[in-house]
């Protein structure tokens, strides 16, 4: 009799479980459904070939170009900028410096960081741009945008790193070779593939932030021609365009959050594929 | 005599130290910017009245943030009561039950669910969560509501702070020891009791840190619960209520901060109380994880 109510129990428990597995994964398929139902009639030829028409973003005609174009630049942008800070940083703490209590206290801080909302770099980067008497650039937003993502290199790359076995860094030594070689033709090589991964997380995270961006990068329907001048991004061209009560501006709004959608999957796609493939090969 | 490659080792060594320095601090930074340009608020308004007052007139002065305080509770709390069953189940039947094959199928959605960008997350509460607040879940209460609500917002916040806690959770489990297990197995507990008499227990404070990174998480989120919880200036009373939520005052502002005297300042301050939050919140649960680590290696 015992036996069977703790039987039941466990089975009870288990489709519960089983239930919240399918009730996660259903809501992500259902988030991608709807988005790509609202997005696909909108889509067009014109789309993502011009830029919007009729002054800012109310115009019925022209597509998203400028959004997609800026957007694509201030993530690269700040994906680069991000790992050439990252880099030296994590080089640091796992092959330079010994004591791990040092160590320790960086990945603290970067974890800190990581924690902090992109909201909040938005306003720290504005304050900047206020004192220096900035204005809203491509420039200012790849900067603030690498302080978001710097966290995410750093935590990501450090993981990997972590991982190689000492018994590399004494074979490299054992050779004569300094740190600085071994971090840049041992370590480095080791953990490409970390790196390439973290990137592609960084890139996505940098292309899918708004919050940052809405202060220091501002908003404009021309496709940005330097560094100083302000730039659209995708996930803004989807927020302002969507409170607009105009039928053919909310079909750009949601052709955006269609191309920045399949922007996401396609990156996380190709860092799946990068990690199956190369993980066979390292040491 | 010193080869070339050895002092440029020691020198890139002297470099890197000052550099990873400088970057690290760079929270600090942060902090203190906030702190030092949300003085005047401070100095003109005391603290008690910018957070206990729900007097909200920026044009006289008045710049009490109750309103937007219980906004952000109460968007949280709804998230943490979505997020955190869900994630529990998930986690422990990730870690526990489910043979490594399903596990390389679950863990991909679960990846992607947490690089999905805040604004699509809007755009989907927008689509779908809105309007099925409107006209199927308020009906129910005898509520009539835009949609545009507290639950709203807590709902597409909890389905975002949803990889995070289960991540960590998951990590957390992996830590308690197989023997531990063993055990309890050996003396005739199924599978379910040991998770729960044993194995939930030892976890106990993993999971608490998991829940506090996750309630960090939702503090800051912006543009999702922008889009949905309807942005008026008032405090909650119900879950059919709008609200307008401290990120969400900074972001909605940032515009005409400069016209307004002491506006800047407010919306500064606004953000030292969401960085202090986090900050605390964040340094808490590491604290406890890596204890949890430092027990596994010992």
């Amino acid at each position: 009799m015992n036996m069977k109510k703790t039987k039941i129990e466990e089975l009870f428990f288990k489709t519960l479980m089983r239930l919240a597995a399918i009730i996660i994964i259903g809501t992500l398929l259902l988030i991608i459904y709807s988005i790509f139902i609202k997005g696909l009639p909108a889509m067009s030829w014109e789309m993502i070939t011009q830029t919007p028409k009729g002054g800012y973003y109310l115009g019925k005609e022209g597509g998203i170009l400028n959004a997609i174009i800026g957007s694509l630049l201030l993530a690269a942008g700040s994906t680069f900028l991000a790992t050439i800070i990252s880099l030296p940083i994590i080089i640091y703490i796992n092959v330079y410096c010994r004591k791990t209590l040092f160590s320790n206290a960086v990945r603290l801080c970067f974890d800190i960081m990581w924690g902090i909302p992109s909201i909040v770099y938005g306003a720290f980067g504005f304050t900047f741009m206020v004192f220096f008497g900035m204005k809203t650039s491509l420039l200012a937003g790849i900067i603030i945008v690498s302080l978001v993502i710097l966290p995410v290199i750093v935590r990501i790359v450090d993981e990997v790193v972590r991982m190689i076995s000492s018994g590399l860094y004494e074979a490299s030594y054992a050779l004569g070779a300094t740190r600085l070689q071994t971090s840049m033709k041992v370590i480095l090589k080791q953990s490409a593939t970390g790196i390439l991964t973290a990137l592609l997380v960084a890139f996505g995270r940098a292309i899918g932030d708004a919050a940052a961006v809405l202060f220091t990068t501002g908003y404009t329907d021309s496709i940005p021609t330097s560094l100083f001048h302000a730039a659209a991004t995708l996930p803004l061209a989807i927020f302002f365009q969507l409170s607009v009560p105009i039928p053919e501006v909310t079909a750009r709004a949601y052709a955006s959050a269609l191309i920045l959608t399949i922007i996401i999957l396609l990156i996380s796609l190709l860092a799946r594929v990068l990690t199956n493939k190369y993980n066979k090969f390292k040491v | 005599m010193l080869n070339g490659r050895i002092i440029k080792d020691r020198l890139t060594s002297k470099i890197l130290l000052i550099f990873t320095i400088l970057i690290s601090l760079i929270v600090i930074i942060i902090g203190v910017e906030l702190f030092y340009k949300s003085q005047p608020i401070i100095k003109s308004n005391s603290l008690q009245e910018l957070i206990f007052s729900k007097d909200w007139h920026p044009l006289k002065g008045h710049f009490g943030m109750l309103s937007f305080i219980a906004g952000t509770a109460w968007v949280t709390i709804i998230a943490v009561i979505i997020a955190v069953p869900l994630c529990l189940l998930t986690a422990i039947y990730l870690s526990e039950y489910v043979h490594k094959r399903v596990l390389k199928i679950i863990n991909p959605f679960i990846d992607i669910l947490a690089g999905i960008p805040s604004v699509i997350f809007g755009v989907w509460g927008i689509i779908i969560i809105v309007p099925f607040i409107r006209f199927n879940i308020a009906p129910l209460f005898g509520v009539s509501t835009t949609g545009y609500n507290v639950l709203a917002g807590g709902i597409i916040l909890g389905i975002m702070i949803i990889p995070v806690i289960i991540s960590v959770m998951v990590e957390v489990f992996k830590t308690i020891p197989v023997e531990l297990r063993e055990a309890s197995l050996s003396l005739g507990a199924t599978k379910w009791q040991t998770i729960k008499l044993v194995v939930l227990k030892k976890a106990k404070p993993g999971i608490i840190a998991a829940i506090v990174l996750g309630v960090s998480r939702a503090l800051g989120e912006t543009m999702a619960v922008l889009m949905v919880v309807g942005n008026m200036v008032q405090v909650p009373t119900s879950v059919f209520d709008s609200a307008y939520p401290l990120p969400t005052l900074i972001a909605n502002n940032y515009g005409e901060m400069l016209s307004i005297p002491m506006y800047d300042s407010a919306l500064m301050f606004a953000a030292l109380v969401l960085f202090i939050i986090v900050v605390l919140f964040n340094v808490l649960s590491r604290i406890i994880l890596s204890r949890i680590e430092r027990k596994l290696r010992a």
